[in-house]
């Protein structure tokens, strides 16, 4: 659906966009990571036509953009950054506009107002009525951007931060409105800083970093085991025993074990008599990958320039985060900059990442599926 | 694409209250002459202001020149300088390109859209004050003659002919039309400078401090060698409909003029716009 190949984009001397790869299959839900200002958005816009690359090519739908972009648009719905929409005008009277606008296709104005009154049902908005837009909420204008990407039942949705402003309900809505879309045969192609969003709804990711696409598959892949079984135990002394050599760290009542079968583990442990609180095979979460090949927010200025890290291979070895400081700790929750920070303070990177899950699963009233979450409470 | 700026353009108040201010200043000026009887003597004051105590049907032209200095040029500037730079800063111009919609298509339909709004705005000018105009002053016969009404009419010069309703009408037209020309002229650089900056009022601005400078160096003699090629050296040229006989000579100049500058400021909006990186 989306192929793009060494796709570059400098202004002046800046490199903005560096040698991106992207590769979205059909029937995908991809999310596109990166820190703030690491070349998402600019991206999204390339592959729209409105930002003109330097070198590389792109290719959507299976065709070249931006020279036929005029036969690739009508069939994609499209968010870029904030919703827009003229204030004075009514939500309807928005989607009136911005339908009529654009290449002519059959019967578009015949069912103008049944496809506007299906778009605004789809994201909640069916029952609006006529006040101007300059009257509604940030909220409400995100969902007004989602329905006129809608407008047209597209084959492929290019949406930049499509939760921007909306409240934990209206996450979960657009959630649940996108993984319908997607299996209703629609490619879903997401740009977002927050993992949760991205873990819970994708399927395949890409991280940006700096404007180098620095990892990009299968999120079933990446989130595979490590190899190792986290353990909460209240005999963690006499488990340590019994477990010897293969307790790779120890932090109070928690161990991590080296061996790939949870139930192995359990069953020895449990014969020794031993009192078990919790256990589960460790998976690495998406936010400690992100953080292992991302180099931090550009949006921080810190006095020394920091090394770039180098990109992590998507093998299954743990990766220490150890004390790199990323982020200010201000973001909201979920951000990588605040994840940074936490996994900074945090003792290990899997605990960082459960506070974060935590935190998560607090503030969207959902079902995280954070790998730091125990399993064995399931 | 045409019909929805149209549509756009109609539903915006900004639109109605611009016009709706074009209208009520000549009429406020009608309002003053009539009741007091003191008209700007001949040669001072707007062109034609003279003339409209003894014939009311003089009074579109009188309005024109009353609003052509300043007003007019200033809310041609506004909405022209609005046509990219407005959709830019509210965010709908990358969703209008993303639908899509061609970019050489927006301009031309912002093109027309600007037309259109000159075009009514100076006929809502003529028309309303025409009415004003034959309410307040009547419609006496007027004289007019080689160094044209704004000398000849109060003086009531026997050299002059008189005009008929008719003739008053075909030279107002041509006046009309010479007006929003030249007021496109002004349009075509505001578009330019609305596909350089996501601000509406820069671009604005832009305009019309070119079309200030243009006014000071037509009026400073030491910038004669240039004056020809100044966009608002033509501007009051349309006076010239009401001479007897018309001169034709400033009107053709004024034309041609303002088709460089249309012709010139469109291409490099053009040029400009369907190359630009889109990043509103």
């Amino acid at each position: 659906m989306i192929v793009t190949s060494g796709l570059t984009k400098r202004y002046g001397t800046l490199l903005v966009v560096d040698g991106v790869d992207l590769d979205v299959r059909e029937g995908d839900r991809y999310g596109f990571l990166g820190p703030n200002g690491s070349g998402k958005t600019t991206v999204v816009r390339m592959l729209l036509g409105l930002v003109y690359a330097s070198s590389g090519t792109i290719e959507v739908l299976g065709r070249p953009v931006p020279k036929q972009v005029s036969a690739v648009l009508p069939r994609i719905g499209a968010l870029v950054e904030a919703p827009g929409a003229y204030g004075h005008l009514s939500g309807r009277a928005n989607l009136a506009t911005i339908d009529a606008a654009g290449s002519p296709w059959p019967g578009r104005r015949r069912d103008r107002r049944r496809r506007i009154g299906e778009a605004l049902d789809r994201v909640g908005l069916g029952g609006i009525d006529d006040r101007p837009v300059r009257k509604y909420s940030l909220g409400m204008r995100q969902r007004l951007g989602l329905a006129a990407a809608l407008l047209r039942s597209p084959r492929l949705l290019i949406l930049d931060e499509p939760t921007n402003g909306l409240d934990p309900r209206g996450i979960h809505e657009v959630r649940t409105l996108l993984a319908e879309l997607n299996s209703a045969g629609t490619t879903v192609f997401m740009s977002s800083h927050q993992l949760s969003e991205v873990e819970q709804l994708c399927t395949r990711v890409g991280v940006i970093d700096r404007g180098r696409l620095v990892l990009q598959d299968d999120l079933a892949v990446l989130r595979g085991p490590t190899g190792r079984v986290v353990v909460h135990t209240a005999d963690a002394d006499r488990a340590v025993a019994v477990l010897g050599s293969r307790i790779a760290e120890r932090d109070g009542d928690r161990l991590i074990v080296a061996d790939a079968d949870p139930a192995g583990v359990n069953a020895q442990l449990t014969a020794a008599g031993l009192r078990i609180t919790e256990i589960w095979p460790e998976r690495r979460s998406l936010e400690e990958l992100v953080l292992s090949v991302t180099t931090g927010s550009s949006d921080r200025f810190d006095g020394a320039d920091r090394a770039r890290r180098p990109p992590a291979a998507s093998g299954p070895a743990p990766i220490a985060l150890g004390g790199t400081a990323l982020g200010d700790g201000t973001a909201e929750s979920g951000d990588l900059a605040a994840a940074g920070a936490r996994a900074a303070d945090g003792d290990t990177a899997v605990e960082a990442a459960e506070v974060t899950a935590a935190g998560e699963t607090a503030a969207t009233g959902d079902a995280a599926a954070g790998s730091g979450e125990p399993a064995a409470g399931r | 694409m045409i019909g929805v700026e149209l549509v756009k353009l109609a539903r915006r108040p900004r639109s109605w209250v611009t016009i709706a201010l074009l209208c009520g200043l000549p009429i406020v000026v009608a309002v003053f002459v009539a009741v007091t009887h003191v008209a700007p003597p001949p040669g001072q004051g707007p062109a034609l202001l003279s003339a409209v105590l003894s014939n009311g049907s003089l009074f579109p032209a009188a309005a024109l020149a009353v609003v052509l200095p300043i007003f007019l040029p200033v809310s041609v500037a506004v909405v022209a300088g609005d046509a990219v730079a407005g959709e830019a800063s509210s965010g709908m111009l990358r969703y209008l390109l993303a639908r899509p919609v061609g970019r050489t298509r927006l301009l031309v339909a912002k093109l027309i859209a600007l037309v259109t709004f000159v075009l009514v705005a100076v006929l809502a000018v003529a028309g309303t004050s025409y009415i004003a105009g034959r309410l307040l002053f009547g419609d006496k016969p007027v004289a007019v003659g080689t160094s044209g009404i704004t000398t000849n009419v109060i003086a009531n010069s026997l050299s002059g002919t008189s005009l008929t309703p008719a003739d008053i009408l075909v030279r107002t037209a041509g006046a009309v039309t010479f007006i929003t020309v030249s007021m496109l002229g002004v349009g075509a650089i505001a578009l330019f400078l609305s596909t350089l900056t996501d601000s509406a009022l820069a671009a604005a601005l832009g305009a019309l401090a070119a079309l200030i400078t243009s006014g000071v160096l037509v009026a400073l003699n030491s910038a004669a060698a240039i004056s020809p090629y100044l966009p608002t050296r033509y501007w009051l040229s349309w006076v010239d409909f009401f001479r007897q006989p018309i001169l034709w000579r400033p009107i053709e100049q004024g034309y041609a003029i303002q088709g460089v500058y249309v012709v010139v400021f469109l291409a490099a909006a053009w040029a400009n716009f369907a190359t630009k990186d889109i990043t509103s």
